[in-house]
């Protein structure tokens, strides 16, 4: 137990920001703008002194807080920190404020921006609080019962975002997406009332135990270690999305408005993911193994139809919301192959460890590259408005791959920084994706030649669209929307879009500085593959 | 603990002085309900300050009163009757609070109110089977007079006449149980008595047919009020015909009176006819989850999809019930609480600060009008109490969905399987209603900056504000569901003990698959 508490500081000063924008009524949308950016930085402030504390080659959760919370539920409260969970709460930390940034014409109706469609500030920056906050709770708490609360609260901020501020489909989308989630997390629930009928406990790490050394499959007795397996693993399906369980994806993601959109990829989907690694694979090691050659069947399909849909959309935000199907199914693959090897034979260690590195880093680049793609669309999408003299209280048009051209003589900082992201989201060498990806397909050649190979066409279709996106957009003559004025980046967006970029290039040049986070974790969890 | 029979009189006499002073001053009646209800309320959580949990019963007070048939006036307490007289306490107070805009006969309003909440109170005291019946008919004359009386225009009679009707056939079929066990009881041997602990002992002789002929005949009495399926119709008809405290107290507490006689008589009272139903009350109870889930999501009033809303949320109380072990029956309790708080919240918003504003339940009406900028209150309210009613954690739904899923777990896998897809429906319809009757079909950029300017000519209603009597009455089912949804060891440590009692091991154990 340490003095301060640390990460529940992390979890919480959000929503204590939340909670104070709610209650400070007739505050300007500047200083609104200003309190909401500051508390949404408390998160990498906090992030600072976190990675000074922490000591990755310690390889049990650090900073814990544990306390008695409801003793008939044997509930605890419980947080703690390991390699994993720095890495998304770094990540959380570095997309919030860009996503806030990237929102501010939804925040300030007085910004000098194209846009002005936007009120109720205050309603904007505290459900981004609460959402940013509820994200750190699932990433820090070791207990389902309030790893739970934060898990299922982060769809309420996540729904309002999307329904008030987003396009005109979006009270369909944001119902969609939250029915679709809840449906998931139903049967999650189902599952975990079964684990604590069966051990008395929902604490991660002592279940985690249990389904390492077979008791928990001696303890669910007939198909009961099956049908909880899979409650549990539809609530993640959902979450990621695995494929056939995306469909509710693409049309909250282009519904969104942009700041959410970032968020949602950035950080909500790794949350999902998040899940299968902390949750799923520790305490269904057994399970998982047995399902593992159809389930990387399923992520093979997210890889490839993710890719070939994306490949098909005119849609530049449905584009950018099928390649982030593709991209999440690599992370999914990797894990896959590595519980389908999980006691095959003994030469798995070096290809495990390569892939489970690989998940972590794409999990991490992704979130940059994915939320930086979506801040570009919602840049060509105030440029599309401007063009076309919208009243600013319509929103903001969806835009396609045939309304522009000649973006890169237009506004050459923009295409500069949309043209990085767009590489680093193809896995171009010396940009961070390249280093996660490369050693997905490292590890999974070792543990799935198959599956890697198939996967090949997905990076093939990836490579396709995100090069015809370039292409029709930056390339070519002037046309459509760039045809009159088209302004190169405002100070707002590049302050978004600049911090993404220049991590991406650092991380991919030096991908040391996060994989020495994570390594000594890696390793102990790729030295002890074994079944019950 | 032993001032907890003071709620019933204090109930019974403030009514009379309600009348009496209505007939001078409507603001007396007013404060003296208020003043009745908030006696009670203090009476109850001060018993539950001083409550030591024990198994069983403890006995507050037992004289004889038709010393022939061996009835007694028997009042007594364990920790399930305190978590509901707490909720009866705090649901009557909040109704007075959100009944403060009554204008037409205000004295017997109150006085009709109160008697209901007197009967209340009385039911969840009885530890006498012909007492209890007693109470159950008190608590059930005065809803025909306070949905004839004040509710909804046009289908008041209807739905007042439906009500009574189904609980009078209900309370018959209760009192042909009762009259059964103990005739049943005498000729077995047993002194005549109709004292739940005596009916149990002499129970254990009877026959099987007996037993699972008597509990069929209690349980489903009893489970009409409980809102059943498909004895369930009157529920909603009734809750959106009756004035708003009157709907709050339906689905808040007076549902909970069948829930609790279901276990509280029928259950200990013939645990082998319990062993002989269970799957056929789970299946009921699964079909009302689904059946009323589903109408919720397609109901086009406003007020019938908080109504059928009440009838699936029972449905989960009931296949706790069905269930049949401690953890099931412990969640199921939580859940009577739990609901009881959030559809008061609901029902408060939907009736009195939605309807008597804008004079509409209509779905179609209310999506055209920007209700969220025009009843902020109303409408964070709606949401926080539609999340608790989803069954979001940090709220009391939550705990208690989570305790009847893992007791359900013990007894069937499959059961709690189709209590997951129930979670789903109830996330689809409430979201669905949400959505619809506060934010409408309008995205919030579409509506100016300025929330003062007209948002669209002709369609800005300068609504009274929301009321101090209904911000107070919002605050503390608002404290209650989320001070249980994250504590819900509060009630839990009353409800657990309660479970240990040899009457309720009997049931429970009897009913094991």
């Amino acid at each position: 137990m340490n003095a301060v508490p640390l990460l529940s500081l992390v979890v919480f000063t959000p929503w204590i920001g939340a909670a104070v924008l709610a209650f400070l009524r007739g505050i300007s949308p500047a200083t609104t703008r200003a309190l909401t950016l500051a508390f949404s930085l408390s998160t990498l402030a906090l992030s600072g002194l976190l990675l000074f504390q922490f000591d990755p080659h310690s390889l049990s959760p650090q900073l814990v807080e544990r306390h008695t919370w409801i003793v008939a539920l044997n509930v605890h409260y419980h947080l703690g920190l390991d390699g994993l969970s720095l890495l998304l709460v770094l990540l959380t930390g570095i997309l919030t404020p860009a996503a806030l940034l990237a929102s501010w014409y939804h925040l300030s109706p007085s910004l000098p921006l194209p846009l002005s469609p936007s009120s109720s500030p205050r309603l904007f920056g505290s459900l981004f609080l609460l959402l940013q906050g509820a994200a750190l709770g699932v990433f820090l708490a070791l207990d389902f019962f309030h790893w739970f609360l934060f898990w299922e609260l982060s769809l309420v901020p996540a729904f309002f975002l999307i329904k008030l501020w987003g396009g005109p489909g979006a009270p369909r989308a944001a119902y969609q997406f939250v029915v679709y989630t809840i449906g998931g997390s139903a049967f999650m629930l189902v599952g975990f009332a079964a684990l604590f009928v069966a051990t008395g406990t929902l604490d991660f790490a002592q279940l985690a135990q249990l389904g390492r050394d077979g008791t928990l499959a001696a303890k669910l007795p007939g198909s009961g270690h099956e049908i909880v397996f899979f409650g549990v693993l539809l609530g993640f399906a959902v979450k990621v999305p695995l494929w056939p369980f995306h469909t509710w994806l693409p049309a909250t993601y282009a519904e969104a408005p942009t700041g959410a959109a970032m968020f949602l990829t950035g950080v909500m989907s790794k949350m999902g993911v998040y899940g299968f690694l902390r949750i799923l694979w520790p305490i269904f090691p057994a399970p998982l193994h047995y399902a593992a050659p159809w389930l990387s069947a399923l992520a093979l399909g997210g890889v490839v139809f993710g890719a070939f849909a994306a490949m098909k959309q005119t849609d530049l935000k449905r584009m950018v919301a099928y390649s982030s199907i593709n991209h999440l199914s690599y992370c999914l693959l990797a894990l896959f192959a590595v519980s389908y090897a999980t006691g095959r034979n003994v030469a798995t260690g070096p290809a495990a460890s390569a892939a489970l590195s690989g998940t972590l880093l794409q999990m991490f680049n992704h979130g940059l590259s994915a939320a930086a793609l979506f801040a570009c669309v919602g840049v060509l999408q105030t440029r599309k408005a401007h063009a076309l003299s919208l009243p600013s209280d319509t929103g903001v048009p969806p835009v396609s791959l045939h309304d522009f051209g000649g973006v890169r003589t237009a506004a050459p900082i923009f295409a500069g920084l949309c043209g990085l992201s767009l590489f680093s989201s193809l896995g171009l060498p010396g940009l961070n994706g390249f280093v996660g990806e490369f050693l997905i397909f490292r590890g999974v050649f070792g543990l799935h030649p198959v599956a890697a190979a198939i996967a090949t066409l997905g990076l093939l279709a990836t490579a396709l669209f995100l090069l015809t996106f370039w292409q029709r957009v930056f390339h070519g003559p002037r046309a459509g929307v760039t045809a009159t004025a088209f302004a190169d980046l405002n100070p707002i967006e590049l302050a978004t879009l600049l911090p993404l970029a220049v991590l991406m290039a650092v991380f991919g040049l030096f991908p040391g500085l996060l994989t020495g986070l994570f390594n000594p974790l890696i390793t102990s969890w790729a030295d002890h593959l074994t079944l019950p | 603990m032993n001032a907890l029979p003071l709620t019933i009189y204090a109930s019974f006499a403030g009514a009379v002085l309600a009348l009496a002073a209505g007939t001078r001053s409507h603001a007396a009646a007013r404060w003296i309900a208020l003043v009745t209800a908030l006696t009670s309320f203090a009476l109850t959580l001060l018993a539950a300050s001083s409550f030591a949990p024990s198994p069983g019963l403890q006995t507050i007070i037992d004289l004889p009163w038709i010393a022939e048939l061996g009835i007694r006036y028997h009042l007594a307490a364990d920790g399930i009757s305190l978590t509901l007289l707490v909720l009866t306490g705090l649901a009557a107070t909040v109704g007075v609070l959100f009944s403060w805009n009554i204008e037409h006969r205000v004295g017997e309003f109150f006085a009709l109110y109160l008697t209901l909440i007197g009967g209340v109170f009385g039911v969840f005291l009885s530890a006498d089977a012909f007492t209890m019946f007693v109470f159950y008919e008190i608590a059930i004359v005065p809803k025909y007079f306070l949905i004839a009386n004040w509710g909804s225009p046009v289908t008041r009679e209807h739905a007042a006449m439906k009500l009574v009707l189904y609980s009078f056939a209900g309370s018959a079929l209760v009192l042909a149980g009762l009259l059964w066990a103990n005739a049943a009881a005498v000729a077995h041997g047993s002194v005549s008595s109709f004292s739940l602990n005596d009916l149990a002992a002499a129970a254990t002789h009877f026959s099987r047919g007996e037993q699972i002929g008597l509990f069929a005949l209690v349980f489903t009495g009893f489970a009409v009020l409980a809102g059943m399926f498909p004895f369930h119709t009157w529920a909603p008809t009734g809750h959106v015909a009756a004035p708003t405290a009157a709907s709050m107290l339906l689905a808040g507490v007076v549902m909970k009176l069948g829930a609790y006689g279901c276990l509280r008589v029928a259950m200990p009272l013939f645990p082998v006819g319990l062993a002989f139903w269970q799957p056929t009350i789970a299946a009921l109870a699964i079909i009302g989850i689904f059946y009323a889930g589903f109408i919720a999501l397609v109901q086009d009033d406003f007020k019938f999809v908080i109504g059928y809303s009440s009838v699936s949320h029972m449905g989960f109380v009931l296949l706790g019930l069905a269930a049949a072990n401690a953890t099931a029956v412990a969640g199921a309790v939580l859940q009577m609480f739990s609901h009881g708080v959030i559809a008061g919240l609901l029902f408060a918003v939907v009736g009195r600060m939605v309807y008597e504003r804008t004079h509409t339940r209509q779905l179609a009406d209310l999506r055209q009008l920007p209700l969220h900028r025009l009843l902020p209150f109303a409408a964070l309210t709606f949401v926080l109490a539609g999340l608790a009613s989803m069954g979001m954690p940090g709220f009391s739904g939550f705990p208690a969905e989570l305790t009847i899923l893992m007791g359900v777990w013990k007894t069937s896998p499959v059961w709690a399987l189709f209590a997951g897809g129930g979670i789903l429906v109830a996330a689809a319809f409430t979201l669905r209603a949400i959505q619809v009757s506060f934010f409408g079909s309008i995205p919030l950029s579409r509506v100016t900056a300025s929330g003062s300017e007209p948002i669209h000519a002709g369609s800005l209603h300068h609504y009274e504000p929301i009321t101090l009597a209904e911000k107070v009455g919002t605050a503390l089912l608002l404290a209650a569901t989320v001070y249980i949804g994250l504590k819900p060891d509060v009630l839990l440590d009353w409800i657990t003990p309660a479970l240990q009692s040899p009457l309720m091991q009997a049931a429970l154990k009897g009913g094991s698959l």
